[in-house]
C-alpha cells in the first residue's frame, strides 16, 4: 500500500503486535515475526541488524530479569507503527519491575583493562541507549511498559 | 552447537556453523569454546563467517573464551559480517580482539608473527 502524502515512507505497513511467551526461545521467535513484518519496507540489512539488536537486547532482558528461571512464564507484546521519525516500538510484559523503578543507565565497562578484569556483560543497556531513540519506562498495573523509536527508513529532510 | 575445529600452520582454528550466537545458545557457546580451544599452543582463530547474528550474550561468551585461553594465547576473530562486526565496534571490543576481514588473510598475518 502507498504511503500517505508527505510521509518520508515509501511504503505504508499497518501498525502491529507481535505476543511471545517468555522462555527460552521466546526471543528468537519474536525477532522472525517482527522483521517478518517489516519486510514490505525493503530496509537495507544494516537497518535491519539495527532493529534486531536492539530488540534482542529489549527481549533478553525481559526473559532474563522480568521473568526469570524458576517464575512463571508469562506474555510480551511488542507493538509497532510507523511515524514520521521512525518506527514507533512499545513492548510490554508482566514480570518484575526493573530495578529502583528506572531505565538501567547503560553505561558501558572499561575494556582497556586487564584480561581478568574484562567486562562479560553490561552490554546489553549500553547498545540499547546507543541505538533506540526517546526510550522512556515506565510500570502501570502491574505492566511494565518500554516506549522507544527506532530512526529507521527515515528521509534524510525528516532527520532535522 | 554446532562448532568445529581444525590446526593450520600451529593455529587452531575454530569455525562456528551456526547463524547466531546470541543469549539462547551463549552458554553451549562458552562451554564448547573450551572444549574446541583445548590444548591449543598459540594462537585460535575464531571463524565466524557463518554467523548472520551477535547479540550481547554472544559477545559476553566470546569474552569470556578469550579469558579462558589465558594471557599467553590469542583470539582473533575472522569473516565478521559487517552487523556483527558492527556490535564489536559499538561496544569498543574491536580494540581488545584483532578483527580479520577473512580467514586467510588472518592465517597470513597472524603465521608471519
Amino acid at each position: 500500500m502507498p504511503a500517505k502524502e508527505g510521509s518520508p515512507w515509501g511504503t505504508a505497513i499497518p501498525p502491529f503486535r507481535i505476543t511471545v511467551t517468555s522462555g527460552k526461545l521466546a526471543v528468537r521467535e519474536a525477532l522472525t515475526a517482527f522483521i517478518g513484518k517489516l519486510e514490505p519496507l525493503d530496509l537495507d540489512i544494516e537497518e535491519v541488524g539495527t532493529i534486531e539488536l536492539i530488540l534482542a537486547e529489549v527481549l533478553n532482558n525481559i526473559v532474563e530479569h522480568a521473568y526469570p528461571s524458576g517464575s512463571p512464564e508469562g506474555p510480551i507484546a511488542i507493538d509497532c507503527s510507523q511515524i514520521a521519525t521512525g518506527l514507533s516500538v512499545q513492548i510490554r510484559n508482566r514480570g518484575a519491575p526493573m530495578p529502583e523503578g528506572q531505565l538501567p543507565i547503560g553505561m558501558m565497562n572499561a575494556v582497556d583493562v586487564g584480561l581478568d578484569d574484562m567486562p562479560e556483560g553490561g552490554f546489553g543497556w549500553f547498545l540499547i541507549r546507543h541505538l533506540a531513540k526517546d526510550v522512556t519506562y515506565t510500570r502501570e498495573n502491574e505492566e511494565n511498559l518500554l516506549s522507544m523509536r527506532l530512526a529507521i527508513g527515515v528521509a534524510p529532510q525528516a532527520l532535522s | 552447537m554446532e562448532i568445529a575445529s581444525k590446526n593450520e600452520n600451529r593455529m587452531r582454528i575454530v569455525s562456528v556453523k551456526e547463524p547466531r550466537i546470541d543469549a539462547a545458545v551463549a552458554i553451549e557457546f562458552k562451554d564448547a569454546m573450551r572444549v574446541q580451544t583445548d590444548g591449543a599452543i598459540g594462537t585460535v582463530i575464531l571463524d565466524l563467517s557463518q554467523v548472520e547474528f551477535i547479540d550481547s550474550s554472544g559477545l559476553g561468551a566470546i569474552v569470556a573464551a578469550l579469558k579462558h585461553l589465558g594471557q599467553d594465547k590469542q583470539l582473533a576473530l575472522a569473516e565478521l559480517a559487517p552487523t556483527v562486526a558492527r556490535v564489536f565496534q559499538l561496544t569498543r571490543m574491536d580494540s581488545v580482539f584483532s578483527l580479520y576481514p577473512t580467514l586467510d588473510g588472518a592465517l597470513t598475518a597472524l603465521g608471519n608473527e
